[in-house]
C-alpha cells in the first residue's frame, strides 16, 4: 500500500476541524459479482481542484455516478455539504449544488443550445429556496454562461450542429449553469486537440477561482498535472494513492498500475 | 400568441364551426363532428405522454374506457338510486342524480387521472417497449375487471338512453357536439400551454435524455407522473360522453383496439413535438375514416390508418409538421 495513502497533502485534512464539502466514507458498489468500488474513502474540502485518475475500468465513472446519484451505492455513505445524499435521486443532489458533466456529451437534442442551458436554470437554480428568475434574467444568465465557454454565438443553433469541442463545452456549460458548489467533469477532454485541452483546463481553473470545487476525471496527464492541486488514483475500485500530484505520479503502486510491474 | 388570445381565437373558430353546422342543419354533421373532435382530444391526450415525454402508451383504450364506464356507473346509480343508497340518503341523492353530463365528464377525467397516477407509479420505471407493453397489459386488466362487474353491465353491456331533445341546443347530439367541441378546445389550449411552460421544457428533457435531465435538476419521475395524470384525465374526459353518443356500450367497444391505434397514429401522422400535430392528424385521419366508413365500408377505415401510419413512419417520421418545417426551411434557404 502506498505510503501517502490516506494523507491528502492539503490544508484541510481532518474531518473534525472543518467538514469537507464532499465526504465519501467506505463507499462500495458491485455489478453482479464484479466489485466496481471497494470501500473508497475520499474527502474533498471546499475550493479544491482534485484530479481523479486510474486505468480504464478502475471505477472512476462509477464513483462519479455514485456521487451524482446516477447510480446508488450499496455500502458506505456520501455526504455533501454536511448532508447525507446517498439514496437521494440525482435531481435533488443537483439542487443541493452537485453538478456533473458526462463523458460522452448528452445534450437535449430537440432544443437549441440556449434552451439546453435554460433547463438547469429553471430546474436547479430556479428550484432553490427563494430564487425566482424572470424571463429576461433567464436569457441574461443563459448568455452569460454561454459566453464563459465562448458559445454565445451558437445560442440559437441545435446542439447537433456543434463540433466535438463545442459539444463538450456545452456539456460543461450546462453543468455550470446550475451554479454548483461542486462540479465533476468526467473526461471532458478526451479526443480534443492540444489547444482545445488547454482551453478547457483554463476554463475549469477560472471556475475554480470563482469558488467552485472541482473534481476532474481525465486520462490526459498533461491536463491533469496542470489542473490538479491534489491527485487521487483509483485502481480496480480501490484508492491506491492520494496526495500532491508530483508525489502521486512517482508512487510505485501508481506506476505499477499504469505500466504493469 | 398569448394564451388568452389563443383561447379566444380557438373559441371563435369553434363557435363558427358550430354555427355553420347548424346552418347546414343536418344532424349527421354533428354525429361526424363529434367523432372527429373526440379524436382531437384523444390524440392530444396521447401526445402529452407520448409526444412530449416520449413514453409510448398502448393502453389508451383503457383510459378512454374508464371515462366511458365512469359515466355508466353514475348513470346506473341515477336510474335506480333506491337500490344503491340506504333510505335516509335517498332524498338528497335524488336531488343530485342523475348527474348532468358536464359533471360526468369531469368525473370521468378524475377517475382516469387517478388510474393514470397508479399506472405511472407501477410502470414509469420501465422504458421504451417495456413501458408500451405494460400499458397494454393495464388495458387488458381493466377490461377483465369491467367484464366481471355486473353493475356496469359486465360482458352483456349497458344501455344509456339519452333524451331526444334538450333546451337551447335542440337535438341531444348538438349538445354532445358542443361539449366535445369545448373539450377539444380546452385540451388543445392546455397542450399548447404545457408545451411552452417550464413543465413542457421538463417533458422535452425527459424525451431527449432522462439521465441528463435528472442531473440538470429535473425531477423526472414526478414530471412523468404529472404527464400520465394529465394524459389519462383527458382520455377519460373524451370517453365520458361516449355512452350518450352511442347508446349501448359493451367492453369490446369501449376497450376497442382502434382507440389505442388511432391515439398513436394521429399524433404520429400530424407530428408529435407540438400541439398542432395531434390536432391536424386527428382532424385529417378521423375525417377520412368517417368518409371511408360511409362511402366504402367501416372495415376499411382501420386499414387506412395502418397504411398511412406505415407510410408516415417511413417517409415522414416527423409527421406533417416535420414535412412543413422541411418545406419552409428549404424555401427560406433557397
Amino acid at each position: 500500500m502506498s505510503q501517502i495513502m490516506g494523507q491528502p497533502v492539503t490544508e484541510v485534512v481532518d474531518d473534525d476541524i472543518a467538514a469537507p464539502l464532499l465526504g465519501i466514507d467506505q463507499l462500495g458498489k458491485r455489478f453482479g459479482g464484479f466489485v466496481a468500488l471497494d470501500t473508497v474513502d475520499l474527502s474533498v474540502p471546499t475550493g479544491q481542484r482534485l484530479g481523479l485518475i486510474g486505468p480504464n475500468g478502475s471505477g472512476k465513472s462509477t464513483l462519479v455516478n455514485c456521487i451524482s446519484g446516477t447510480l446508488q451505492n450499496e455500502t458506505g455513505s456520501v455526504r455533501f455539504n454536511g448532508q447525507r445524499v446517498d439514496g437521494m435521486p440525482p435531481h435533488q443532489r443537483a439542487r443541493l449544488g452537485l453538478a456533473r458533466s458526462f463523458q460522452l456529451p448528452r445534450p437535449f437534442r430537440s432544443m437549441t443550445v440556449a434552451e439546453n442551458i435554460r433547463v438547469p436554470l429553471l430546474y436547479t437554480v430556479g428550484a432553490r429556496h427563494g430564487v425566482h428568475l424572470t424571463q429576461s434574467e433567464l436569457e441574461d444568465r443563459c448568455l452569460e454562461v454561454l459566453s464563459l465557454v465562448a458559445l454565445q454565438d451558437k445560442a440559437r443553433k441545435s446542439p447537433l450542429d456543434l463540433t466535438q469541442v463545442e459539444m463538450r463545452k456545452l456539456e460543461l456549460a450546462r453543468a455550470m449553469a446550475a451554479e454548483p458548489k461542486l462540479l465533476i467533469a468526467d473526461e471532458s477532454m478526451a479526443g480534443l486537440s492540444h489547444s482545445e485541452v488547454e482551453d478547457i483546463v483554463a476554463l475549469l481553473i477560472r471556475l475554480n477561482q470563482r469558488g467552485i470545487t472541482i473534481i476532474m476525471i481525465e486520462h490526459i496527464m498533461r491536463a491533469v498535472m496542470a489542473f490538479s492541486q491534489r491527485l487521487v488514483v483509483l485502481v480496480s475500485g480501490r484508492k491506491v494513492a492520494d496526495g500532491a500530484p508530483e508525489d502521486v505520479i512517482k508512487d510505485k503502486d501508481v506506476v505499477g498500475a499504469y505500466l504493469g510491474t | 400568441m398569448r394564451t388568452p388570445l389563443f383561447t379566444l381565437v380557438m373559441l371563435a373558430v369553434a363557435a363558427a364551426l358550430y354555427l355553420s353546422f347548424r346552418f347546414v342543419g343536418n344532424d349527421y354533421l354533428f354525429f361526424l363532428g363529434y367523432v372527429v373532435l373526440q379524436y382531437v382530444v384523444i390524440a392530444t391526450a396521447w401526445n402529452i405522454l407520448g409526444g412530449y415525454c416520449g413514453y409510448v402508451n398502448f393502453g389508451s383504450a383503457g383510459f378512454f374506457a374508464i371515462g366511458v364506464y365512469s359515466t355508466i356507473f353514475f348513470y346506473n346509480i341515477g336510474q335506480a338510486p333506491e337500490e344503491v343508497f340506504p333510505e335516509f340518503l335517498l332524498t338528497p341523492m335524488k336531488w343530485i342524480f342523475p348527474l348532468p353530463l358536464p359533471v360526468l365528464i369531469v368525473l370521468g377525467g378524475v377517475f382516469a387521472g387517478l388510474i393514470g397516477l397508479g399506472m405511472g407509479y407501477l410502470t414509469l420505471r420501465l422504458r421504451g417497449v417495456f413501458f408500451a407493453i405494460a400499458t397494454l397489459a393495464l388495458a387488458v386488466v381493466l377490461e377483465t375487471f369491467i367484464v366481471n362487474w355486473s353493475f356496469v353491465g359486465g360482458s352483456r353491456g349497458a344501455y344509456v338512453i339519452p333524451p331526444e331533445n334538450i333546451p337551447v341546443f335542440g337535438p341531444f347530439i348538438q349538445y354532445l357536439f358542443v361539449l366535445m367541441l369545448l373539450l377539444a378546445v380546452a385540451s388543445v389550449v392546455a397542450a399548447r400551454l404545457i408545451e411552452r411552460s417550464r413543465l413542457g421544457i421538463g417533458f422535452a428533457t425527459i424525451r431527449d435524455d432522462e439521465l441528463a435531465a435528472e442531473t440538470s435538476g429535473v425531477p423526472t419521475l414526478r414530471l412523468k407522473l404529472i404527464a400520465t395524470v394529465l394524459s389519462g384525465a383527458l382520455f377519460g374526459m373524451a370517453g365520458a360522453p361516449f355512452p350518450f353518443y352511442i347508446g349501448y356500450v359493451e367492453p369490446n367497444s369501449a376497450f376497442n383496439l382502434s382507440y389505442a391505434v388511432n391515439a398513436i397514429a394521429m399524433p404520429m401522422i400530424g407530428g408529435t413535438t407540438s400541439w398542432v400535430g395531434p390536432m391536424i392528424g386527428a382532424l385529417i385521419l378521423s375525417t377520412l375514416q368517417q368518409v371511408v366508413t360511409v362511402t366504402i365500408s367501416s372495415a376499411v377505415n382501420l386499414l387506412i390508418t395502418g397504411l398511412l401510419l406505415i407510410g408516415f413512419v417511413i417517409l415522414a417520421p416527423n409527421g406533417l409538421i416535420g414535412l412543413w418545417h422541411d418545406w419552409t426551411g428549404r424555401r427560406s434557404k433557397s
